[in-house]
């Protein structure tokens, strides 16, 4: 374990890391010489001693996914997911703005590990500016002879293709990728079979995350035992948590798992701001369920925050405070399913249309009771009837709010304004 | 078959710089159809939109039916059929944007841009979304984005002046 216990931010300060040169003046590229040596085997072994699990939002064991892929079946690909989309993320895009090159290291090692002949990152369309600084470090990765053919005198070759999409949050959906990817409009594919078995061009296919791959340089150079100790024995390694909302200072933060709370998480960005109350958190991304101040001591172990009700899911915390109407945030985030439905199924498309129109009537303070009603009831139709998850959390954060803030909900209905916005604005 | 002639006499109408850079692209995959998207970003970058031709052209240098392009195009929200203002300002709406002000930064850029119903300034400089699809930048909420790049920790008055101040730097350009 490294002194600061940090990994993925180790470099913080390190001039130049957005250049090759940079990063290599403090040991960058010299994982991928080390895989090189010790063969893709072994380089399989320590992510899996690592403990590593996926950063995109599952939390899948990186090196059991790995495992996956049929043996003698070539060729295979590596996609690198950094689509990036789900509401109160942004940790790929610091990932890819500050660290691109440990970022590329990353995907180089994995692709040796996998021994695949293309990489492809697919970027969301309006990361337009970090596409390009991507391109132009991908272009230094070729000329210093880490892609390419022969890399490091290894006989292994590989591609490195930094693919931008065009707004769809769907496109964050591992089959949806690759549809997108192979040049189609975005919509999931039925699972199984999964990627890795039948994944791009119908060949085996590893998709991860950013902040999964950014990880393995540390892995590669430290270990995976070094790796894992940073954590604890259930929730491995660091996370880089996305903090924001009503917190004095939102930002990105990287702590180690399970000995950091929520409440931890908070502080680091300054508490809550103007002195206000805590009124609730929404953890893992704008899929997840919200929670409320008992939690705040749950720490950021994998169980213990689904043993609360909900998910570290791709590492955001968004934070309330106590002059939230929840049902105004409950609108935001039907509103943006809604947009973000690809078509494919009849509960998704038509269930985020339903959900987003009872949320407008209920905020606006017209909807009646037995409407607010039938929002359960639509909910209830979408959660687990939807052919890719995108419906089925489409409902979690309203339902979970709901249950958590049932007179809120309902002091909306036939009051003809937002309550909770009437009240502040006629106490001050 | 009918329709080939047609084809390449709108291929004609690229410049040969954006038919370079779709054949470099269709070279560049295992398989010419990935090369959709990024050849779509290569016309629309040349001509700010994607015009019906366009679609037609991009479906032959790839050997693909136009249906098969437009499905794509018409797909994904960045890609434009219609010719946009000259900037195009995203306003992310989203949670972590709405819990710090992004309506009422929304609502001042309406007012003093004199937006008409589809978002466009009346001189063609902007096109403003109220975007509901998180923009990644949650850390300096509320925030927008102009073409390709991100302006944080905005208030609707800094926000206002940031979009005049391009307009008067266009201007000054031009
Ligand atoms: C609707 C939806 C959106 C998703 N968006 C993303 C995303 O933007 N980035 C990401 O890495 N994973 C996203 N995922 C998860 C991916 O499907 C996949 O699990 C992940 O990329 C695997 O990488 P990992 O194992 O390294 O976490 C999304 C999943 C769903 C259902």
């Amino acid at each position: 374990m490294t002194e600061s216990g940090l990994v993925l931010t180790r470099h913080h300060g390190a001039p130049d890391q957005t250049t090759l040169a940079g990063y290599e003046r403090v040991g960058g590229y010299g994982a991928l010489r080390r895989a090189v040596q010790i063969g893709p085997d072994e380089v399989a072994v320590q992510v899996k001693a690592s403990g590593l699990r996926g950063r995109g939002g599952a939390a899948f064991p990186t090196a059991t996914k790995w495992s996956f892929l049929p043996k003698e079946t070539f060729p295979r690909y590596l996609c690198v997911n950094a689509d990036e989309s789900e509401p109160g993320c942004f940790k790929d895009r610091v990932l890819m703005e500050e660290y691109p090159h440990q970022f590329l290291e990353g995907v180089l090692i994995a692709a040796f590990a996998l021994r695949v002949t293309h990489s492809f990152i697919y970027i969301r369309g309006e990361y337009r500016s970090q596409r390009e600084l991507l391109e132009r470090a991908v272009e230094e990765v070729y000329r210093a002879g880490y892609a390419g053919r022969d890399v490091l005198g290894s006989g292994w070759g590989c591609e490195l293709i930094v693919h931008g999409g065009a707004g769809a949050y769907i496109c964050g959906e591992e089959t949806a990728l690759l549809e997108s990817l192979e040049g189609r409009r975005g919509q999931p594919r039925l699972k199984p079979p999964f990627p890795a078995v039948k994944g791009l061009y119908g060949q085996p296919t590893v998709v991860n995350n950013v902040e999964t791959l950014s990880n393995l340089p540390f892995i590669v150079e430290q270990g995976g035992a070094a790796y894992a100790a940073t954590g604890t024995e259930a929730s491995p390694g660091t996370r880089l948590f996305c903090v924001s909302g009503h917190v004095e200072h939102p930002g990105t933060f990287e702590v180690p798992m399970g000995r950091t709370t929520f409440r931890d998480l908070v502080e680091l960005a300054g508490g809550v701001w103007k002195g206000r109350k805590f009124k609730a958190m929404q953890p893992g991304g704008g899929s997840m369920q919200i929670l409320g101040p008992e939690h705040l001591d749950t720490p950021l172990d994998f169980k213990a925050v689904a043993d609360a009700g909900s998910s570290l899911g791709a590492g955001a915390l968004v934070v309330m405070d106590e002059s939230t109407c929840v049902v105004n945030v409950a609108m935001r985030l039907v509103d943006f399913y809604r947009h973000e439905s690809c078509g494919k199924c009849v509960p998704c498309r038509e269930g985020t249309y339903f959900e987003s129109e009872l949320m407008h009537r209920l905020e606006a303070g017209v909807a009646t009771r037995s409407e607010l009603a039938d929002l359960s009831d639509v909910c209830a139709n979408m959660d687990g009837r939807c052919f890719c998850p995108l419906g089925d959390t489409a409902t979690w954060f309203v339902m979970s709010a709901y249950r958590r803030f049932p007179e809120e909900f309902e002091m909306h209905c036939g009051a003809g304004v937002c309550p909770v916005r009437y009240r502040q604005e006629v106490m001050v | 078959m009918a329709d080939l002639p047609t084809s390449s006499k709108s291929a004609e109408m690229l410049d040969t710089a954006t038919i370079r850079r779709i054949a470099d692209m269709k070279g560049k995959y295992p398989e010419a159809r990935s090369a959709v998207l990024p050849s779509l970003w290569a016309v629309q970058d040349k001509l700010g939109y994607l015009p019906t031709w366009s679609l037609e052209a991009v479906a032959s240098q790839l050997g693909l039916l136009p249906s098969d392009v437009e499905a794509v195009s018409s797909f994904y929200s960045m890609y434009f059929n219609h010719r946009p203002g000259r900037h195009i300002v995203q306003v992310c709406l989203n949670v972590s944007c709405g819990l710090r002000g992004a309506d009422e930064l929304l609502e001042q850029l309406r007012e003093s841009l004199e937006l008409d119903d589809e978002g466009n300034t009346p001189d063609g400089s902007f096109t403003i979304e109220g975007t509901v699809e998180c923009l990644g930048a949650c850390g300096g909420a509320p925030m927008l984005q102009v073409d390709r790049y991100s302006y944080v920790d905005l208030t609707p008055e800094t926000a206002v002046e940031l979009v005049q101040g391009i307009r008067a730097e266009d201007g000054r350009r031009r």
